[in-house]
């Protein structure tokens, strides 16, 4: 399998012809409509896309391709459902070579996000895979004339009583799946299971550490010109006026591109378009306002400004009557960054009035709609084709890297244009992780457990993906006929926005919880960072978990449990207690503390807890996470060493954010510009030991996680720094000057 | 012209000779170990080896490297035949979206070639320069240790 | 004759033993009595709080700290022209740091440079300067260490040639070049000035660095402030001596005090970077008493902008220029490899709020007397600590042969400061490479 889908994705890249001539290929033989189709089975993305070939193709040598309109973000989402299909079609996964969203061929599953795409593509296929060997083996019990409940498929093969041999090669000849899904799935049972559950390696790694051509960024095409977008100095600033005829003049240059204030440049060299560039950086004169507010009234501003306030949950008798007797905390999140090591890229060819745009974005279908849009063009006329970028976390620049390459590309007809953005573009111009201010109120009652929960939550939206709207990819802010500003929606629970994880799914008799949500965006750009709300929401509960453990006297963990009945939800906390070593007695040294965390994430989603030991430098105030150690339930786990790697990768990411990041600003420019003025977590902060523990549920549905250990790991976090010094901070990320000055008060 | 020898090949590069070596390895010779992330010298994804000992190619021209020895990812071993720092990556799954991870091998072959059992101390303090978002700092000392004595 | 000489060598033999003795009586200091550690209980908050700035003012964590960073746990090698000293354990741990010690022995060793058990301690701690520290402020220095974690850390001992390895030795030294005594506030001078000149002589030891030293490493205080050296890097002259071509301001000693930067001047850097990122911890005006006294030790003038202005043209350079030189082969000249190596980010102009990089023509490390700060820079770069804000620049010490690195520190020279060459700057670069490591 491995070598299969390597090899064909380097035939895909390296050869430039093969690349065009892909796009324009078959795909659309399959029935990928969407418009028109039956609905399906209640089968995650089956329910959309009914026919089985949508999905799994058979060729005649019995090799399977699997579709998925998923794609692969390096949370290793090929190799797990590539195992689903395995599992269920009976074949070995060398049989199988995955595609993955694209416009052209797969099925539309919307955004690869929201740790959706087990529940939703993995469940589709996963059960498509089941009912196609149905139809084989009832096409083998035909040729065979033997009952097919005799019939025996593994390895790609139906095999009868008596010896008799049918692969799914010779059975698909001349036959068809497109077939629609039914609603009866006759599942391999857990019992049977040969590939689900196993670790096996993941497909791309071989490649992705060895040079082969994997990422956008590694495309070259014939002909292909290098492009780089000259962005103004902020959000509002308007081009007033250029010299080009200089940079025109220079070596390797072949166009200078301005539409409006949107200006570009192409040349034949890379570092050519690259000291063009800066050159037209040079030249170009704008029109720049103010237009931010001062950063430190981040939190005030946020307050003020006109919400759409609902109470999104109200237990037994609502709010606590007496608030004088609660405990209230307020915790508070910066604006953060994705920051992915590459910068965003995409490669685009306007030919004969089709474009093609080869994106890491994580939706090329609504890309596909917003870019056809901003240019004026039939969707029928563009393909988004989705090649694999940096890890993205979110709603980062792909989209926008997009729409410059289409827009740069439309000016080049017949060249593939490669535009790729630079370092500070990314640090200055992605869509930032929305602020938050959360106010708790709690009460205890003599039982030791919580009898008040009230809540008040301001935040924004955190979903200004490209859906359709020009004005929410960033390039067409500044073309002639120019779009903007970007346009935020709601995410209605039990997934959320910003209101993501605030309720909390402990057991409590009493809520009240307000979502102030708030309708006009801060100036700053934003859209969806990996969890949402759901990093500074998981934070605020479990931290003022732990301030009413303290109130009630009680152990952190004993006090969650009183709170929880889930028997799986149980499982998971005393799995993470126990493994870490919680209800050890010995004394931890002077400035250490330990802390815990826990979400049922989305309150439908994965089962995650997360304890921390961390250390605290007695004289900067600087924390260091010692070692964490998690346990999570996904559900039917795939590959538990995939749900390892995403959930230690939540641990190491919320712990830089949590320690160190905030979006800095002037009022009149973003000034985190770059890894010195964005600083992120180093291997000097990675823990001596990071452990995941995996509970698998064979044959339970699959529940998301790739972002589910990040708020747990925050409170983790708080809470041992509380437990460690007796200070308790509130407000993120926890820099050691903040910690200093809190020590020494 | 500029003759850069990579890999142990000497290459005639004709591109002008200001141009950084991340952008003539990368786009003249198509290779695709070295990546760009910042072009400033501080992340370290371009990282190639310079005379066994690590650089950053986005900063560095290649109007200085002639007669000097290029080492870069494909140097050490292929998909198929994986050298024994990336088979030991390969191994412990050390990868999320693995664009970081072919700068962690370049930089973790150069400690490994002159210290046979680091501490972890000093696997941390050698990697400092690069960075990972996904957060796989973990898996990727677990696979140094790995390596740790493999490297001749 | 042979009886006459040996009873002459005898008397010269009784002399010098009268001598030493009498040295070593005179030499001898007292033990000051072991205390039960403290507990910590017994320091209130506010005394704390206030040491925990004067540790920060003091810089102290720079020598103290351990080499894996444990504060105050001692072991960091100091490096001096005589050998390398250990920063000792002043962490309250009674066996290897300060935990037995009272305040009054505290007090001793930074009033004095005497250990709590009568032993000399080297001026490499500069209790030069700290002799001036009140000892109020002492008493708070000494309720922050008291109340920090014990760490149990055994430190070498110095490694330093005879005779210097006999500590009494000091003892002649502090005679010819330690004056004890407090700080003694300027009436005729303000008080901003005063404070400023009390951190800055006192627990700030800014002379330690910034003052050249004499034979025998003492600070030449007829030359103060005329700029030294540590740690391999060049400690800038300050006031009238600077070689700053626009003359420090309050406004930029301020900023790059507290910011680690300032526009006109350049980026904190070497044995600074630390400083001035334990400076910012201090209350602002602390920050701005320094600023006020550094900038009143130059003779008021109107703004010395000597090279820049006229030059600005020649001084600059343009993204363009390195491309059009139209270069054919391998660098062979200095500014071939600063068009290619350097020219990316340090090149003049730009709209956009990243390239605003440090203008050559006026850094510190340029317009400097010696290259030395360049070539630090060039091979080591800068780097903020992990976690922290700050500039950056790469280091080139693995791509640039020492070659390179000589004909990049002349064409710098040359063409951005319109300063005399720099000579030895070959002997220099290795000097640094050898230092530094690669």
């Amino acid at each position: 399998m491995r070598n299969t889908t390597a090899l064909s994705r380097r035939d895909f890249l390296a050869g430039s012809a093969l690349v065009v001539s892909f796009s324009l290929l078959p795909g659309k033989l399959l029935a990928q409509t969407g418009a028109g189709q039956p609905t399906g089975p209640a089968f995650g993305s089956l329910k959309k896309y009914p026919y089985l070939d949508s999905w799994i193709a058979i060729g005649g040598d019995g090799h399977v391709t699997v579709f998925t309109g998923k794609a692969e973000l390096g949370q290793g989402i090929m190799t797990a459902l590539m195992q689903c299909a395995a599992e269920q079609l009976a074949v070995n996964p060398e049989a199988i070579t995955m595609v993955t969203a694209s416009t052209a061929r797969t099925p539309n599953e919307g955004y690869t996000a929201g740790s959706n795409s087990m529940m939703e593509s993995g469940t589709a296929i996963f059960h498509a895979a089941s009912q196609a060997r149905n139809i084989l083996i009832g096409w083998a019990a035909t040729d065979l004339g033997v009952d097919a409940a005799q019939l025996k498929a593994d390895n790609g093969t139906i095999t009868a009583p008596d010896g008799q041999k049918r692969s799914y090669g010779e059975l698909i000849n001349g036959r068809s799946l497109h077939v629609a899904a039914t609603n009866q799935t006759n599942l391999i049972p857990p019992d049977q299971y040969k590939v689900m559950g196993k670790s096996l390696p993941r497909l791309d790694i071989p490649a992705k550490l060895t040079g082969g051509p994997i990422y956008v960024q590694d495309m070259r095409m014939d002909n292909m010109v290098h492009a780089r977008a000259v962005r103004p100095p902020n959000y509002d600033a308007t081009l007033r006026d250029i010299d080009t005829s200089a940079v025109e003049k220079m070596p390797g240059v072949i166009k200078v591109i301005r539409e409006g204030s949107y200006l570009a440049v192409a040349a034949e060299g890379e570092y050519q378009a690259i000291l063009a560039m800066r050159a037209l950086q040079q030249a170009a004169r704008w029109q720049v306002s103010k237009t931010l507010p001062k950063q430190a009234d981040v939190y005030s501003v946020l307050q003020s400004l006109p919400t759409d306030s609902k109470v999104i949950d109200n237990r037994g008798n609502g709010a606590i009557a007496d608030e004088s007797a609660a405990l209230r905390a307020v915790y508070r999140r910066p604006y953060m960054m994705h920051a992915s090591i590459g910068p965003s890229c995409a490669v685009a060819l306007f030919k004969d009035d089709h474009l093609t745009v080869w994106t890491h974005s994580q939706g090329v279908f609504p890309l596909r709609a917003t870019v056809a849009k901003m240019l004026s063009m039939p969707e029928n006329q563009v393909d988004c084709i989705q090649v694999e970028g940096s890890g993205c976390y979110g709603h980062n620049g792909a989209d926008d890297a997009g729409a410059d390459a289409a827009i740069i590309a439309r000016a080049l007809p017949g060249r593939p244009v490669r535009v790729q953005w630079m370092r500070e573009d990314e640090h200055g111009w992605e869509p930032y992780g929305s602020p938050h201010v959360a106010e708790l109120r709690g009460t205890v009652g003599g039982d030791g457990k919580i009898s008040g929960w009230d809540c008040d939550l301001w935040t924004m939206t955190y979903s200004t993906r490209p859906a359709g709207d020009p004005a929410n990819l960033m390039p067409a802010w500044y073309l002639e006929e120019h779009a903007g500003p970007p346009q935020g929606s709601q995410i209605p629970l039990p997934a959320g926005g910003g209101d993501r994880d605030i309720v909390p799914t402990y057991v409590l008799p009493n809520t009240h919880i307000i979502y102030h949500y708030i309708t006009q965006s801060l100036p700053l750009r934003v859209s969806a960072l990996r969890s949402l709300g759901g990093y500074h929401n998981v934070f605020a509960v479990e931290s003022f978990m732990d301030e009413l453990a303290a109130s009630a006297k009680a152990d952190p963990v004993d006090f969650r449990l009183r709170h929880v009945t889930d028997p799986r939800a149980r499982d998971v906390i005393a799995m993470a207690a126990e493994k870490f070593g919680w209800s050890d007695t010995k004394p931890l040294p002077p400035y250490h503390g330990r802390g815990f965390g826990y979400v049922r994430y989305e309150m439908i989603k994965a089962y995650c807890a997360v304890a921390v030991e961390i250390e605290v430098n007695p004289d900067s105030g600087q924390i260091r996470v010692v070692r964490a150690v998690a346990a999570v339930d996904s559900g039917n786990a795939a590959n538990p060493n995939g749900i390892e790697n995403q959930i230690e990768g939540c641990i190491i990411q919320a712990t830089s954010w949590t320690l160190y990041e905030s979006v800095n600003y002037s009022e009149s420019e973003i000034t985190s510009r770059d890894w010195g003025s964005y600083p992120i977590l180093r291997f000097d902060a990675v823990p001596d030991s990071v452990k995941v523990h995996v509970i698998n549920r064979p044959g339970a549905p699959f529940l998301g996680t790739g972002e589910a250990g990040m708020g747990p790991t925050a409170a983790a976090i708080g809470n041992a720094l509380a437990h460690a010094t007796g200070v308790r901070l509130r407000d993120l990320p926890l820099r050691a000057d903040k910690v200093r000055a809190a020590l020494l008060k | 012209m500029i003759t850069l020898k990579i890999n142990g090949k000497d290459h005639q590069v004709e591109t002008d000779p200001i141009t950084p070596l991340l952008y003539v390895l990368r786009n003249d010779l198509k290779m695709n170990g070295a990546k760009f992330g910042c072009g400033l010298g501080q992340c370290g994804a371009c990282t190639v080896l310079l005379d066994d000992q690590p650089i950053f190619s986005c900063q560095i021209p290649i109007s200085i490297l002639e007669g000097r020895n290029i080492t870069t990812l494909e140097g050490l071993g292929t998909a198929a035949e994986p050298g024994p720092v990336q088979k030991a990556f390969i191994d412990e799954q050390a990868a999320q979206c693995g664009y970081c991870i072919p700068g962690m091998i370049m930089r973790a072959q150069a400690l490994l070639k002159q210290n046979k059992s680091p501490s972890d101390r000093q696997i941390r303090e050698w990697m400092q320069p690069n960075l990972c978002r996904c957060g796989t700092h973990a898996r990727i000392m677990r696979a140094i240790r790995r390596a740790a004595g493999t490297v001749s | 004759m042979l009886r006459n000489l040996l009873r002459a060598l005898l008397g010269v033999i009784i002399v010098a033993i009268v001598l030493i003795v009498g040295f070593w009586l005179w030499a001898r200091q007292p033990s000051i009595a072991a205390i039960a550690p403290p507990d910590a209980s017994t320091f209130d908050k506010a005394t704390i709080a206030r040491g925990a700035n004067l540790v920060a003012m003091g810089d102290c964590a720079t020598c103290h700290n351990s080499p894996e960073g444990h504060p105050f746990a001692g072991g960091f090698p100091v490096p001096t022209p005589f050998g390398i000293i250990y920063g000792t354990n002043i962490t309250p741990d009674p066996d290897t740091g300060i935990g037995r010690w009272s305040e009054q022995a505290f007090a001793r060793a930074m009033h004095r440079g005497i250990r709590r058990d009568g032993a000399y301690l080297y001026p490499a701690f500069p209790y030069t300067h700290f002799t001036k520290v009140s000892d109020d402020d002492i008493k708070a220095i000494y309720a922050y260490l008291m109340t920090r974690p014990a760490v149990h850390n055994v430190v070498p001992a110095p490694r330093l040639p005879f005779p210097l390895n006999i500590r009494p030795i000091m003892a002649g030294w502090n005679l010819l070049f330690f004056r004890p005594g407090r700080f003694v506030p300027d009436p005729a001078k303000s008080e901003a000035w005063n404070r400023g000149a009390y951190i800055a002589e006192g627990l700030a030891h800014c002379g330690a660095c910034h003052t050249p030293r004499n034979l025998l490493g003492a600070e030449k205080t007829s030359e103060r402030y005329a700029g030294g050296e540590a740690e391999g890097w060049f400690a800038p002259a300050l006031g009238a001596r600077s070689s700053a071509p626009v003359q420090w301001s309050e406004a930029a000693l301020l900023n790059y005090l507290s910011a680690g930067f300032a526009r006109d001047h350049g980026v904190a850097a070497g044995p600074m970077a630390g400083v001035t990122r334990d400076l910012r911890k201090l209350p602002a005006s602390d920050l701005t008493a320094l600023a006020t006294y550094f900038a009143s030790l130059a003779p008021p003038a109107p703004a010395r902008e000597t090279m820049g202005a006229a030059s600005t043209d020649k001084a600059s350079y343009q993204i363009a220029t390195a491309q059009a030189m139209g270069q054919k082969g391998p660098a062979k000249t200095g500014e071939a490899i600063f068009a290619g190596a350097c020219a990316s980010c340090h090149f003049e102009g730009g709209s956009q709020p990243f390239h605003r990089p440090i203008r050559l023509r006026l850094s510190s490390a340029v317009t400097a007397p010696t290259p030395r700060n360049f070539i630090q820079i060039v091979l080591g770069g800068i780097q903020p600590p992990p976690g922290d804000h700050g500039r950056w620049m790469p280091p080139f010490a693995n791509a640039l042969t020492d070659e390179q690195v000589s004909l990049l520190a002349q064409y710098v020279r040359g063409h951005f400061s319109g300063k005399p060459d720099w000579s030895d700057i070959g002997k220099t670069v290795a000097q640094v490479r050898k230092g530094s490591g690669s």
